[in-house]
């Protein structure tokens, strides 16, 4: 099981154990954690499950592929460590991975 | 006097659903017309994600979303439906008769005896981009689409988005705007490269300017914009702005059916699960727009509410008339209307 911490728009953490393999949205809709809507399920057509990345870790989580900077277009408040989640896949090297929520999807 | 189109059935929704609606009405004879606010049919399937895999149509271990989309055409051809697309159902009232009138957006009316609201997440409407404070300017500065290129002669265009609607109208517009400001957040596009070099070329000869950033805030008062704030790589910049064109995609909303005088469960429209129709008789509704216990968002289940509602929507077009449940692939007469016989 491989680590990963939410960080709620007003401070919550939420720390949960994720399968590898699953992708991280995915684990933010299990475990309700607020502001992760991914309206469209994780097809990656929506940009509503849009996180910041903590800083320690953008380099290992690695940068967005052309499809998703295109749906990051659609993003509030996008940052250069901004992320879809449900495009980020869990495993073992994550273990640990920190992310923030913003302050609105769109 | 306006043109009245008048069918059995009047589909709400050209999503996977609604086509296969088509085919189970179809089979007990009743002539379809379907209404889509997309261009094309397929709804979700093709507007969002039209490339993925579906793994859970039944008899298809793999199959693309816009491949289901193709497939259903081809089912449903035999019965040839109508569509009706790049419109939003407007109004709906009941008549004497106890039909229906419907009437789009633009004013085309329909008449049919029975209504079926197959709208999925509801009707595809502009998203609003994320920027504080742009409610007051909207419809009266800020518009998501054009209507007449006229309404923006010498106006001081902002421009944003980076996908085709938002550089089409860049260069479409740049003749007729006093100025033009195209707005994207960073300098790769989703839109056609011949666009994007077209776009290159006139900010080369000073005809419009393009800024990479986000727009942060707006300044104006009483609905009219006077400049934009963008929040850039090099920081803040304030460019003037009357007239703004946001392009951010698409978001799903249920629209005018709301107004319908339909029950609502937190924006579903409830149906029992014999006939699948609503509080209102004659009007049905089918997948993911519906709500009963137990009910799951999947295709495969609005492909069973459909099966059902067919045979109440042919009592209500046939009253006293006998149904018999046929196999298709047993019925003389149901491959005859399918065009397979002999």
């Amino acid at each position: 099981m491989t680590k990963l911490t939410f960080i709620a728009h007003d401070g919550t953490h939420f720390d949960m154990d994720a399968e590898n393999g699953s992708t991280v949205m995915e684990n933010a809709i299990r475990n309700a954690v607020p502001g992760i809507e991914a309206e469209c399920g994780g097809a990656c057509a929506c940009a509503t499950c849009h996180v910041y990345v903590d800083e320690a870790w953008t380099a290992e989580v690695g940068e967005p592929e052309a499809m998703e900077e295109d749906m990051l277009d659609f993003a509030y408040d996008v940052q250069p460590n901004s992320r879809l989640s449900c495009q980020i896949k869990v495993r073992d090297s994550l273990d640990g991975l920190v992310v923030r929520v913003p302050a609105r999807q769109g | 006097m306006t043109d009245i189109t008048r069918t059995d059935v009047l589909i709400v929704g050209a999503g996977p659903v609604g086509l296969f609606a088509v085919f189970e009405l179809g089979l007990f004879d009743m002539k379809c017309h379907l209404i889509d606010i997309l261009d094309r049919p397929g709804g979700q399937c093709a507007e969002l994600y039209p490339e993925k895999p579906i793994y859970d149509i039944p008899g298809w271990p793999s199959i693309s979303a816009q491949g289901l989309v193709d497939k259903l055409l081809e089912q449903i051809a035999p019965f040839k439906p109508d569509f009706t697309y790049n419109r939003m159902v407007s109004s709906l009232e009941k008549l004497e008769d106890g039909s229906f009138r419907v009437t789009t957006d633009e004013n085309e009316v329909f008449e049919a005896k029975v209504v079926v609201i197959a709208a999925g997440g509801g009707s595809f409407q502009p998203k609003r981009p994320p920027i504080p404070g742009i409610e007051p300017y909207e419809g009266k500065s800020v518009f998501y689409s054009v209507r007449r290129m006229e309404d923006f002669r010498d106006h001081d265009l902002v421009i944003v988005g980076g996908g085709d609607s938002a550089l089409d109208w860049t260069l479409n517009l740049q003749p007729v705007a006093k100025s033009v400001t195209l707005v994207h957040r960073r300098p790769e596009f989703r839109a056609a490269p011949d666009s994007v070099n077209k776009m290159y070329a006139m900010q080369e000869m000073k005809q419009l300017e393009f800024q990479v950033g986000q727009v942060t805030g707006l300044t104006g008062a009483d609905g009219q914009l006077s400049s934009a704030t963008i929040k850039g790589p090099d920081g803040d910049v304030e460019v003037p702005c009357t007239r703004m064109l946001p392009f951010f995609g698409l978001t799903m909303k249920l629209g005018p059916i709301a107004e319908w005088g339909l029950n609502l469960h937190e924006n579903l429209i409830p149906v029992d699960t014999e006939k699948f129709q609503t509080s209102v008789p004659g009007i049905f509704a089918v997948g993911d727009i519906n709500w009963y216990p137990g009910k799951l968002k999947l295709i495969l289940s609005g492909f069973h509410e459909v099966a059902l509602m067919a045979q109440a929507a042919k009592r209500i077009i046939s009253p006293g008339e006998r149904i018999v449940f046929q196999y298709t692939t047993s019925s003389t007469s149901l491959q005859k209307k399918l065009g397979v016989s002999g």
